[in-house]
């Protein structure tokens, strides 16, 4: 008769016993075929037990479909047990693929409608999950009915129910939109959770629907700020958070409702900035959890332009997040650090960023190493204490500077009168210890040379007293131009302040003019031009080296301005780089070009001819390498004439950043003579997005937007 | 959520529960695809992946995976969170859950997740009230060998949610 059947666990057992695949397939066709002979003719008490292992084997990937049958008959058997095992059954075995799906709907409905509340649950359970349109559209009104029951249980299960529904047949909307208000009111989170969900469904199927419910709105930001008021709740909690499950179906659909509209979004805007409540994401920040922490500092970042003082109370967090080896995360670390710097916290955040920048990976080596120089020109509270963060800077990353932070240092220290001494030690003792960070190179280069003697004094009050020997120096410098490592700009820095140094020092000049003649026939044209150019001064025109390599002058810093001098390298160095063109008549913008230029606003400098005298060539200031100016109708421009010195500006604009304007000064010598030691200084004026520093006053009629954001600060 | 997958460490499927209709085949190509990739990720990886056009979010506890599949407007770490909460669960209910408790309990397991998603959605918020449900209707089942973890081990179970 009856054989006694495995139980399911026995089943389990037996089948991870097995030891190979074929001993596995093996148990398992013959145990099916125990299942089969008792679905046929077994007994219906263990039937639940058959078809459990029936699904476990199914689980398993071996077919089971001579099971729905089953199914059908545990659903409808009165036993919950039976019930529980069958429902499972359908959810697994049936689907809407299926023809035999179809007959479980009376089940369903019989359950639905008379069952308990357990059996109601398991009814509307599979439904939810497998339940096909037209049971659907069978089953609607069942379901609509359950919302009003009493029972939360069954409520919150019925209201996703008609979420699925919906989903399946959106003309069901008509039915299951009624009772969302009502069921908004509920304190269950359950339901309500359901109903917010239901309410999304319907607005995101329907405008008139989305219409409708935006007069729920206050209720929501209601709902939500209870939440937020509650205090901890063992129930509902996560990390003292209460009920995250509901605050974020809120959250979403509060944008639903809000989007474009903006009443709703008028009231929820007092509510979300309490929600934003940087302290929910502060929190967010001390979590264990690296995608807590991540998602944290994004929307901290996000957060930092509108917020700053509310995300200042998180900066400690924030530099300890610099520590994680998780590359996304301390990137993020970084940016919002660099968000973080004021004028107040500035010595600390640069401390821990230049420790961070020591050991940071190499991508991200540069974005810091940029960061730290902005923060430093922004805020830096002494100018000595600047030129040591940028000196810093520049020997632990000086390879992913950007370039215009050797102007920049050169400039600064040019303008600190007090601290040249200070500068050129520093600079002289890092060049000494190593020659291969190029920008640190070029600014160590430039410095000895315009004050070498400072260097040679021997006495500083702010560093330890250094005895350099007029050879050392000029060894140094020897050592950079003839090293590999050396670009040949840095080169030509060192060539130059070699050339200077022969003004400065007090020995012979027989090394350096050695020097200068060896390369006179150098490969390198600027060298070499150069070279020739320092022999001929050595040999021709020895009475004018003095006043010629005199020390620069002292250049007002009014803003980011780039100080050129003559005989630089050609670098193309972008004039106005920073400028968002204006979309306003060109003829405005001209004109105030000539303004700058010629007027007397404190940022024009005037080009300056020194005496022109013998020797020398022309110099061309600017050569911009690209192609030609396209056709873009900005003709040249002519603005400064006199005594044979002419200065001109042409503008392109490069087709791939229609944004940019690049303005290249000409100047041209047309007199009979020569013209040497010409500077010309240009002024840039600087559009803060942040408002810091020295300030530009600018009205918008000048034609110079000054609210806009630069594209790329010519600082950074 | 589309749905829902538990596998070991050696790709043997735990639990499946799918919230959109798939023919069978569709559901083992796409569960051994999945398992191939998911298993294929390092240690440190952070727990989301896009996979076709889902959204996957996976996360391991101890010799399981558990691993959803959440479309485009769905919140991955709300999801992260679905997934431990469910793994709270399990624990809760067979008192320091591990692996063999949820093979030889399978049933169990879906009624569990049955009690918490409803529809590829949350039901219930509260894990108080989605294991007294469960207690109720495990009260209610008659007494047959499949209702109680009667595997006792020897020496002390370890929670997968302490590894």
């Amino acid at each position: 008769m009856l054989v006694p059947s495995l139980k399911v666990q026995d089943l389990i057992e037996e089948i991870r016993g097995a030891k190979t695949q074929a001993q596995e397939r093996e148990v398992i066709q013959k145990e099916c075929a125990h299942i089969r002979a008792s679905f046929r003719d077994g007994d219906p008490l263990h039937r639940h037990r058959q078809l459990a292992k029936l699904l476990y084997v199914h689980m398993l990937g071996y077919p089971a479909h001579f099971g729905q049958m089953e199914c059908l008959k545990l659903i409808a058997s009165p036993r919950f047990t039976d019930k529980r095992v069958g429902y499972l059954g359908a959810m697994l075995l049936l689907d809407e693929r299926q023809d035999a799906h179809l007959l479980i709907t009376n089940s369903i409905k019989n359950d639905l409608s008379q069952g308990t509340q357990a059996v109601q649950g398991l009814a509307l359970c599979t439904l939810s999950t497998m339940g096909s349109a037209e049971m659907c559209r069978d089953l609607a009104t069942e379901v609509e009915k359950l919302l009003l029951q009493p029972s939360p249980y069954v409520r919150k299960k019925a209201v996703l129910t008609a979420v699925h529904m919906i989903r399946k047949v959106p003309e069901l909307s008509t039915i299951f939109l009624p009772p969302c208000a009502q069921l908004l009111h509920e304190r269950h989170h359950g339901i309500l959770l359901g109903t917010i969900t239901l309410i999304m469904e319907l607005c995101e199927r329907s405008p008139a629907a989305l219409k409708h419910f935006r007069k729920v709105v206050p209720q929501l930001v209601q709902i939500l700020r209870t939440l937020l008021t509650t205090g901890y709740s063992t129930e509902h909690s996560i990390s003292g958070v209460s009920d995250p499950f509901l605050q974020v179906q809120i959250l979403r659909l509060l944008r639903i409702l809000g989007r474009n509209h903006e009443e709703s979004s008028e009231t929820m805007n007092d509510l979300l900035a309490q929600v934003l409540a940087v302290n929910i994401l502060g929190r967010f920040l001390l979590n264990s959890d690296k995608n807590i922490r991540y998602v944290a500092l994004t929307s901290l970042l996000r957060l930092v332009q509108s917020d700053h003082s509310a995300v200042q109370r998180h900066r400690p967090t924030v530099v300890e997040c610099l520590q994680e080896p998780d590359t996304s995360l301390s990137r993020r670390a970084l940016e919002l650090s660099l968000a973080l710097v004021n004028s107040s916290n500035v010595r600390a955040m640069t401390q821990e960023l230049q420790g961070f920048l020591q050991s940071c990976p190499t991508d991200l080596r540069a974005d810091c190493a940029s960061g730290i120089l902005l923060a430093a020109e922004r805020y830096a509270p002494t100018k000595r204490w600047h030129i040591d963060t940028i000196l810093r800077v520049l020997t632990t990353a000086g390879a992913h500077v950007r370039d215009d932070a050797v102007a920049n240092l050169t400039q600064l220290i040019g303008g600190a009168q007090e601290l040249h001494a200070y500068s050129v030690r520093r600079l002289y003792c890092a060049l000494a210890e190593d020659i291969s960070q190029q920008p640190l190179v070029q600014v160590a280069a430039w410095c000895i040379g315009e004050y070498g003697d400072l260097l040679l004094e021997g006495s500083c009050e702010e560093i330890e007293p250094l005895q350099v020997e007029e050879e050392e120096v000029l060894a140094l410098l020897e050592r950079v131009l003839q090293s590999h490592m050396s670009l040949p700009a840095t080169r030509g820095y060192a060539l130059t302040a070699l050339m200077k140094l022969s003004t400065r020092l007090r020995g012979d000049n027989n090394r350096i003019r050695q020097v200068v003649s060896i390369y006179g026939s150098c490969l390198d044209v600027e060298l070499q031009q150069r070279a020739v150019e320092y022999d001929t001064l050595f040999r021709k025109y020895d009475h004018m080296r003095a006043a010629i390599l005199e020390k620069m002058p002292l250049v007002e810093r009014g803003g980011p301005q780039v100080d050129e001098e003559a005989k630089e390298s050609k670098e193309e160095a972008r004039l106005l780089e920073a400028a968002p063109v204006p979309t306003e008549p060109q003829a405005s913008k001209l004109l105030d070009l000539l303004d700058l230029l010629d007027g007397p606003s404190e940022d024009a400098q005037h080009p300056r001819p020194l005496d022109p005298s013998p020797g020398g060539a022309l110099v061309h200031l600017l050569d911009l390498p690209c192609a030609p100016p396209p056709a873009a109708p900005i003709p040249n421009l002519k603005v400064f004439e006199r005594e044979g010195l002419q200065l001109s500006l042409s503008f392109v604009r490069p087709p791939e950043t229609p944004a940019l304007l690049l303005i290249t000064v000409t100047a041209t010598n047309t007199s009979g003579g020569d013209v040497t030691h010409f500077i010309c200084q240009a002024a840039v004026p600087k559009f803060p997005a942040a408002a810091t520093g020295p300030q530009w006053g600018h009205s918008s009629s000048s034609g110079w937007p000054s609210d806009d954001p630069a594209p790329q600060n010519p600082q950074s | 959520m589309q749905f829902m997958l538990l596998f070991s460490r050696q790709g043997k499927l735990r639990l499946q529960k799918w919230y959109v209709p798939l023919s069978d085949k569709e559901k083992k190509k796409i569960t051994r695809e999945l398992v191939q990739t998911v298993l294929a990720r390092k240690p440190k990886m952070c727990s989301f992946l896009e996979w076709r056009d889902l959204k996957i979010v996976y996360k391991r506890y101890a010799s399981l995976y558990f691993c959803c599949a959440i479309e485009d407007q769905d919140n991955e770490l709300i999801t992260l969170e679905i997934i431990h909460r469910y793994v709270e669960l399990l624990d809760k209910y067979f008192g320091s859950v591990c692996e063999l408790d949820i093979i030889f309990n399978f049933e169990k397991a879906y009624f569990i997740l049955d009690e918490f998603l409803l529809g590829g959605e949350v039901q219930e918020t509260s894990k108080k009230n989605v294991l007294k449900a469960i207690e109720q209707a495990d009260l209610l089942q008659e007494k047959t060998e499949n209702m109680y973890h009667s595997r006792s081990f020897i020496g002390c179970k370890k929670s997968i949610l302490e590894y």
